[in-house]
């Protein structure tokens, strides 16, 4: 590994952009999961799309684990900060992922405790609640958290609310937003494409298209929040340095990589939404998930490229992390990054076995014929 | 590197910490074993082709899907908790103490993810080879995720491969090689996985033993017991032998840790071994109070074990604390004196820095050098508090080891009687099965509560104190999750729990 250390540094925050990416298409099981009281009819409906999701939602689930895990790894100062500072809103976001990890198991169980009714509730939670607060954190990437580190790396939050007070700021709750509805439409295009259930994917193909209009405004807000914010640079030796629009700089000074990802990506987006609203086809899954990626991809690369504070403090700017202060050694990374070639092996056989269980769409019949091994 | 520590708050995220890694360690072990019991009922499925191996196969998988769930949902937490609640320790150690974790999420909880999905729902979605083939995946992806945290843990206990840098104040990682191949994760991972897959056996036979004392599914029942029985007498021998090691690591690595296991206090040459006794409660370090009310001990076996040679000495904790130059143990109120004296050099280090001195600075960092390996114990307040609760380490090792040996003869006994087909005549014995999933968790979180509670008090031993380990939170905030986890978790677990009841009483398909 011949990189250096700043290499190497950039290249862990293009990794964990990219899973931080695949993460965002794999939220489609959360945001079918807020689709069930609303789009399913019938208690069978919603078996139906419990089903479909449940054979996906431990690699959802893995990835988040996976992007805390290479954080951890990675930048471990910020997982000392905005884990321990930001207390509550992880400790809710944790929450509701617990739930929903019981949820499908244990959801038509008999002896279950609070039946069936309840674990759909969960899911409704975690695919809501859980992913408008993992939203709004990531926001506060952009705008900033209430932290200070003082000399003996002794890490201190301004106020009581530990995290909560992020839930008040405009941009971040757009955000959360903004991934709570991309998660409704590539939840209900997954469905459309698992599924053979001709009402059902009827209303899931109306309800992509829905969820796609909150995005026309959202989207929007957040570029115009990026132009207007204060972001915070660094210089060639560390020093941390305020600039208003960073964002929005870093958006066309990246060129492809950030404007040009987020706009295919909005149009991918829409343009799978269009497909199953406007065709039979059943692939809009796929424009609308490479969509997903790409705007992923463009959020966390002009979040910690181009000398930018990838957690800015708003108690001492000098306080912000950076992809240099927080990183872990250059051996660490180096090793690590020979860990991270084994990532096409892992996508490949991730890939290989979808194509193999989702060959033919899930119907009514496959749940009567397995009632013992499925959810 | 903190001025002030909060013990309230300490406790509470110790306490959290307890609590949730008590509770994934109750499903992981039937993770880790039952689906080898799976692989191997599916695999004589494969072979040959009678539908009664299926029906086994799917009625053990459904009560293992279960299991599963939860055991995700609390890995979860624990995962998350090093940056919540153990902020100073994910900064000083994360260096090195991530790539672990994030590995293990590569190379581990992906293959498991990917083929339970398979191995649950692709019945008849895949063909039988690929079946079987992710029926394996499953059970070898569970045991490597064994392998990457015991690893981590296993660093606690014994730090190696890695350098302080003093201008960070951080550990950062110099050789992964060393990290990942320490003896102390080498019989972990035995120990936890072989421990792991005899308490699996041991469920299995208790689940059977119902159904033979209610006259149900007999021949899945006595089946099921063939298989689980030998699969948990051969892995019983394997806990003895690991188990062995994990102690005699323990003498290498952690003395003070062994020293409480066995209420050592006076350390002596051709140390006994206690088979069973009552301490006495008024003992402490120093004293020269008698540790026991009553004791019977197997001579020169606890030499054996700590060195593998039989006059050898074994240090107590009077030796370990006070010194004992005959033997040349440095003690550990010397040992705090040195921790001073670096943290003073450290200190003086980075002022130095700050004022751009840079000759100070070098003068300061050569001093630290030669003492920096005793930093941690500038930390204590006083040499006793370097030693862990001896009546929870001295009983929880004493009850574990004996059901360790008391293990293989029940397995035995049932494989006996299983072959010669009389295993429903025995209906004492059946009864007695029914307590075996009890005994078996008991010894396994009794294992885990020796081995961390006997690192106590460091975090990672000589070199973080748990105390320095936490975060900056209100002792109340602590409190709070940790009620609100108390809650949640035991409501889960009762739910948990229920199911896997129904489901056992439900029992496998119709034909
Ligand atoms: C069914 C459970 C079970 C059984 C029957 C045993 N153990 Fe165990 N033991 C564990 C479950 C366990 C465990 C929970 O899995 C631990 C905790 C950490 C580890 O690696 O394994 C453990 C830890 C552990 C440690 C502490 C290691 C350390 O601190 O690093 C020692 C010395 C032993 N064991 C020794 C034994 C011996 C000599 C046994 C019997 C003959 C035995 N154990 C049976
Ligand atoms: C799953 C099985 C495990 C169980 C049942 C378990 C049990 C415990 C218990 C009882 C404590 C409290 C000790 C005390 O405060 O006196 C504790 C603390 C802790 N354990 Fe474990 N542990 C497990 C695995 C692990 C692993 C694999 C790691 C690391 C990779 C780990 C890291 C810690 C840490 C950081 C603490 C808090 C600091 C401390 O109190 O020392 N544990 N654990
Ligand atoms: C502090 C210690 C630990 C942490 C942070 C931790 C973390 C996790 C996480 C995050 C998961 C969910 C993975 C997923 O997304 O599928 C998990 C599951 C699992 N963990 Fe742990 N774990 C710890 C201790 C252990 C130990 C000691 C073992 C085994 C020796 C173990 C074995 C497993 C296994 C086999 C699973 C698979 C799921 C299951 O059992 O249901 N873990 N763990």
């Amino acid at each position: 590994m011949n990189l250096d250390h700043l290499q190497l540094q950039q290249l862990w925050w293009i990794i964990l952009s990219l899973v931080g990416a695949l993460f965002l298409f794999m939220t489609f099981v959360q945001g079918g999961q807020t689709l069930l009281f609303t789009t399913a009819r019938s208690a069978p409906e919603r078996t139906l799309m419990v089903n479909a999701l449940g054979r996906k939602w431990e690699l959802t689930f893995t990835l988040l684990v996976l992007f805390g895990g290479a954080f951890f790894a990675a930048f471990p100062r910020f997982y000392a900060v905005s884990f321990s500072g930001a207390y509550w809103v992880w400790m809710l976001i944790l929450i509701t992922f617990v739930l929903q990890a019981v949820s499908f198991e244990f959801r038509s169980k008999a002896g279950n405790l609070f039946g069936a009714r309840v674990y759909e509730g969960f899911l409704f939670i975690n695919g809501s609640l859980g992913i408008l607060a993992l939203g709004a954190a990531i926001g506060t990437l952009f705008t900033g958290g209430n932290f200070l580190i003082d000399e003996f790396n002794l890490i201190r939050w301004g106020n009581p609310w530990h995290g909560l007070e992020a839930l008040l700021v405009p941009f971040n709750v757009a955000l959360g937003l903004v991934a709570v509805f991309l998660a409704r439409v590539l939840g209900a295009l997954y469905l459309v494409n698992s599924l053979r259930a001709e009402e059902l994917t009827a209303r899931l193909r109306r309800a992509a298209w829905k969820n796609l209009l909150p995005l026309v405004i959202l989207i929007p807000f957040l570029l115009i929040s990026w132009q207007t914010m204060t972001g915070y640079g660094y210089g060639e030796s560390g020093e941390i340095l305020a600039a208003a629009g960073k964002h929005w700089d870093n958006l066309f000074n990246l060129g492809l990589f950030g404007i040009g990802f987020f706009l295919i990506g909005a149009a991918l987006t829409a343009g799978g939404a269009g497909l199953a609203r406007f065709t039979a086809s059943t692939k809009g899954i796929w424009l609308s998930g490479a969509g997903a990626i790409l705007i992923g991809l463009a959020l966390f690369l002009i979040l910690g490229l181009e000398q930018t504070a990838f957690y800015p403090s708003l108690l001492d700017p000098a306080s912000s992390l950076t992809i240099r202060n927080a990183s872990s050694s250059r051996y660490t990374l180096a090793a690590m990054t020979w860990v991270a070639l084994a990532v096409p092996v892992i996508l490949g056989y991730v890939a290989y076995v979808w194509r193999l269980m989702n060959a033919t769409p899930l119907s009514a019949d496959d749940m009567d014929k397995d009632r013992h091994h499925s959810y | 590197m903190m001025e002030t520590f909060d013990p309230a708050a300490v406790n509470w995220a110790r306490a959290q910490f307890a609590l949730t890694a008590m509770y994934h360690w109750m499903f992981v072990p039937l993770t880790l074993g039952l689906s080898f019991l799976l692989a191997f009922f599916e695999t004589f499925y494969y072979k040959t082709g009678d539908p009664e191996w299926k029906r086994i196969t799917r009625f053990w998988m459904r009560l293992f899907a279960v299991n599963f769930a939860i055991g995700i949902a609390t890995g979860l937490i624990l995962e998350f908790q090093f940056g919540t609640n153990w902020s100073n320790y994910s900064w000083m150690v994360g260096d090195i103490f991530g790539a672990p974790l994030a590995i293990e999420v590569l190379f581990a909880f992906f293959i498991e993810a990917t083929f339970f999905a398979v191995m649950f729902f692709g019945w008849d979605r895949v063909s039988p080879r690929f079946h079987l083939f992710s029926t394996w995946m499953v059970a070898i992806g569970s045991s490597l995720s064994a392998v990457w945290i015991l690893v981590a843990n296993a660093w606690m206990q014994r730090p190696v491969g890695m350098v302080f840098n003093p201008d960070l104040a951080r550990f950062e990682m110099q050789d992964i090689a060393a990290v990942i191949t320490s003896p102390v994760a080498v019989s972990h991972f035995l120990h936890a996985t072989s421990t792991s897959f005899v308490l699996s056996a041991l469920f299995v036979l208790s689940v059977s033993s119902w159904y033979l004392l209610k006259g149900r599914y007999l021949r899945l029942a006595v089946r099921s017991v063939l298989v689980a029985s030998v699969f948990g007498l051969l892995f019983s021998f394997l806990v003895i032998l690991s188990g062995d090691q994990a102690a005699h690591n323990a003498a290498r690595f952690q003395p003070m840790k062994l020293a409480a296991m066995e209420a050592l206090y006076r350390g002596e040459k051709n140390a006994g071994l206690v088979a069973i006794g009552l301490l006495n409660p008024e003992k402490k370090p120093g004293d020269d109070r008698p540790v026991f009310h009553q004791a019977v001990h197997f001579p020169y076996l606890l030499s054996l074990l700590a060195n593998r040679r039989l006059d050898t000495f074994v240090p107590g904790i009077d030796d370990l604390l006070y010194g004992n130059p005959a033997e040349g143990i440095v003690g550990v109120s010397e040992k705090m004196v040195l921790g001073n004296e670096a943290l003073e050099q450290l200190t003086r280090y980075r002022q130095a820095r700050k004022e751009k001195d840079e000759e100070a600075a070098a003068f300061h960092l050569a001093a630290f050098k030669k003492v920096e390996d005793h930093l941690g114990f500038a930390y204590l307040d006083g040499p006793e508090e370097a030693v862990p609760h001896v009546p929870i380490l001295f009983y929880g090792f004493h009850v574990m080891v004996g059901l360790g040996f008391l293990f293989p003869l029940i397995f035995l006994l049932y494989l006996i009687l299983a072959l010669k087909n009389r295993l429903p005549r025995y209906r004492w014995l059946l009864r007695l099965g029914l307590l075996l999933v009890p005994l078996g968790f008991l010894a396994s979180q009794l294992g885990w509560v020796v081995t961390e509670m006997g690192r106590q008090p460091w975090a990672i031993h000589h070199i973080l104190p748990v105390k320095v380990a936490q975060s900056n939170l209100a002792a109340a905030t602590v409190q709070s999750t940790f009620y609100i986890f108390l809650v949640l978790l035991t409501l889960l677990f009762v739910a948990e729990v229920r199911i896997m009841l129904s489901q056992i009483r439900i029992g496998p398909e119709e034909k």
